[in-house]
């Protein structure tokens, strides 16, 4: 074992299935400039800088997938791939449906997302939920530097299109770039645990559609993705004070959803409580309050989730983010009831 | 008749002075997130925006606070908006990247390409609405190779829209030459959608005005869009607190060490791949580095030395506005 920071782990991966699969390159914006290291070491026929054409590379990513390569495509926000839907929406998602099971289309489109550091409401969005609507996208959320890591490796290694996202709270780099610009003067709320921390020597696939119990609790179950989790960690640490005991899933995938770990941790609980970055409406959380019910088991219901744009002012933004305040509050509401 | 240098220069240094005001609020975390400025692009604004009118629209990328700025926004509104209060002109919500003033029909995007598509449809409806008036967008040279904008350039021609498109080309788009990843020409290919194309130097603003009364006049007789090329140097990099112009040691470590790790990597490319690939990005930074510290084609400096003949009248307007700015900086602090 050794320490690794989340950015860095997932590039660390990417090497490793470099070296390993010559097929697998990577192309996106400034790739030289965010990935030197994997540009330095596997050079710019492997690592391309593409120009700001979301539409004409996501949608090569794809046509280079179907016809034999493995491609990392980077979207430099998730809130860019609006540009790119139509590549994901219609033929990333579709090829393999529409050609009776025949064609797959291999290729992973790596985003960072996320808010928190006062960037406005068309730089911090999530998404996930979004993405994850469409049949045929897996959604992958990492929430620390070993799972992002090890689940680098399996998007890659994945049959089917994988969109990929990093929280920019928890990938030192791009929250440098792109909030503090090198500044000691601004503070974010960093979760340590997410953006560093220990890693295997070698990086072995964590397979998709896999959550992981971080915290066994009795009374409620918090359930998350990336940040939120730390958030939902740093809850149940408060919530056992006032005795009551939060479990924390970290659902890891979005899509495909690990529905047995969320069935079976609610059954136990009786009490389910959402936190989630995405929107709230037609999203995960309403998902995942399906599922359960679906399951025929009965529950008490929460979520904490962004309702409206993020606003660009960080007061504003803080109290429209999921935060461990609320998450808390949402918590002991549950309990009441 | 040509334009008035005096006003085009008062102008010019309102925004300069206005952004160093910003850049010293963001450095003591003032201000949070991302900060594209405009510096070296004021001679395009200012040539540009003199021309508008009442009723004449702009669409701005993420560096739209000159254009604003010269437009006649009020400038205590523009830094309560980043410096995130209630009470900023977009209420807080928006932030450098996402300005709007519905009186001054602007509005801003952080999504690099969209200032075409607004643009053409505030031309329409000035088309239908008021007659006569017409839109601008600006955008930078890494937006010439987003699908929307071109497509937008297409739907102006062909419905004879009255737009102006105008492109701030440092021939950068954040780390990438934007040589390194486009074909063909710019101008060419404006040209080749079927409308008039110039190619001005951005530093100059003179220049820059004659050309934009040029495609303003063009659209306000509604003949259709113009498409302008301005050459400008940003010396401040992408936005403030760019990594290749830090001077800390931190920052340097941070740059070098993945290099410095990959370099001799076991399993990857060939030496001379990695060299080649070594080699890329020492000459970008090295780049970065000339065009920070390179005052030639400061805009600011190059209309100054047109005026430098009437000291007296320059010093006055160097006081005004200096403190016009320091006011606005007071006004929005308190
Ligand atoms: C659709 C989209 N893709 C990528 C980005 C990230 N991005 C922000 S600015 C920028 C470079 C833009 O270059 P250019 O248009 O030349 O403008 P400049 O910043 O040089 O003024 C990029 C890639 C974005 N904001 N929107």
């Amino acid at each position: 074992m050794k320490t690794m920071g989340f950015a860095d782990a997932i590039d660390d991966a990417l090497a490793q299935a470099m070296v390993d699969d010559s097929r697998v390159v990577v192309f996106g914006e400034d790739v030289h400039g965010l990935r030197t290291g994997l540009f330095v070491r596997f050079g710019e026929k492997r690592v391309r800088p593409a120009p700001i054409s979301e539409a004409a590379f996501v949608g090569a990513a794809v046509g280079a997938a179907m016809a034999g390569l493995r491609p990392v495509v980077e979207v430099m926000m998730v809130d860019f791939i609006g540009v790119a839907v139509d590549a994901l929406l219609n033929h990333a998602a579709k090829v393999e449906a529409f050609s009776g099971g025949k064609w797959k289309v291999p290729m992973v489109v790596r985003a960072p997302c996320g808010g928190g550091y006062g960037d406005g409401g068309q730089h911090e969005q999530s998404l996930w939920g979004w993405l994850a609507h469409i049949p045929g996208l897996t959604v992958v959320v990492p929430s620390n530097p070993a799972d992002a890591g090890g689940l680098m490796l399996s998007a890659i290694e994945h049959e089917g299109p994988v969109v990929y996202l990093e929280h920019k709270l928890l990938a030192s780099n791009m929250l440098d770039f792109l909030g503090s610009g090198g500044r000691k003067t601004v503070q974010y709320d960093v979760p340590a645990e997410g953006t560093c921390g220990s890693v295997p020597d070698g990086w072995m696939p964590i397979p998709l559609g896999k959550a992981a119990i971080l915290h066994e609790g009795k009374d409620i179950t918090l359930v998350s993705v990336a940040v939120g989790v730390h958030r939902c960690l740093e809850a149940s640490a408060i919530l056992k004070k006032k005795r009551i005991s939060a479990g924390v899933l970290d659902l890891r995938t979005v899509s495909p959803l690990d529905k047995e770990a969320l069935c079976q941790a609610v059954s136990r609980s009786g009490r389910l409580l959402v936190v989630d970055e995405d929107y709230r409406d037609f999203g995960l959380s309403g998902e995942l309050a399906a599922v359960v019910l679906e399951a025929g088991i009965p529950m008490r219901y929460g979520r904490v989730c962004t309702e409206e744009t993020i606003p660009y002012c960080r007061e504003f933004e803080h109290q429209i983010l999921p935060s461990t305040g609320r998450i808390v509050d949402a918590a002991i509401k549950l309990m009441d009831r | 008749m040509g334009p008035d240098l005096w006003l085009l220069y008062r102008q010019m240094l309102r925004s300069r002075r206005f952004e160093e005001a910003v850049t010293d609020l963001w450095q003591k975390g003032r201000i949070s997130g991302e900060m594209h400025l405009g510096i070296g692009e004021e001679a395009i604004a200012a040539g540009i925006v003199a021309h508008l009118q009442d009723g004449d629209a702009m669409a701005l990328d993420h560096r739209g606070t000159p254009p604003l700025v010269m437009r006649g926004v009020d400038l205590s509104l523009i830094l309560r908006e980043f410096l995130g209060c209630a009470d900023g002109i977009c209420c807080g919500m928006g932030g450098h990247m996402h300005l709007f003033s519905r009186e001054h029909l602007t509005a801003s995007s952080g999504i690099v390409g969209s200032a075409g598509p607004i643009a053409a449809g505030f031309a329409l409806a000035a088309q239908h609405l008021r007659p006569g008036n017409i839109a601008v967008a600006f955008f930078g040279d890494g937006a010439m190779n987003q699908g929307m904008l071109l497509e937008s350039f297409n739907l102006a021609v062909a419905w004879k829209l009255p737009v102006l498109f105008v492109c701030k080309d440092n021939e950068w788009a954040i780390v990438t030459r934007s040589q390194h990843v486009t074909g063909g020409n710019l101008l060419e290919r404006a040209r080749s959608f079927g409308m008039p194309a110039l190619e001005i130097d951005g530093a100059d603003v003179e220049a820059v005005w004659n050309a934009a009364k040029q495609g303003v006049d063009r659209a306000r007789k509604n003949n259709g869009p113009t498409f302008l090329l301005a050459r400008c140097i940003r010396p401040e990099g992408h936005f403030l607190g760019y990594l290749p112009l830090r001077r800390s040691l931190e920052s340097m470590i941070g740059m070098v060490g993945p290099i410095m790790h990959s370099l001799p990597a076991r399993k990857g490319a060939s030496p001379g791949e990695r060299i080649a690939s070594l080699g890329s990005i020492t000459s970008l930074i090295g780049r970065t580095l000339t065009e920070k510290y390179s005052k030639r084609r400061d805009p600011i400096h190059h209309v100054r030395q047109r005026l430098r003949g009437e000291k007296a009248r320059l010093n006055e307007i160097e006081k005004e506005v200096e403190k016009e700015i320091q006011q606005a900086v007071e006004r929005a602090l308190s």
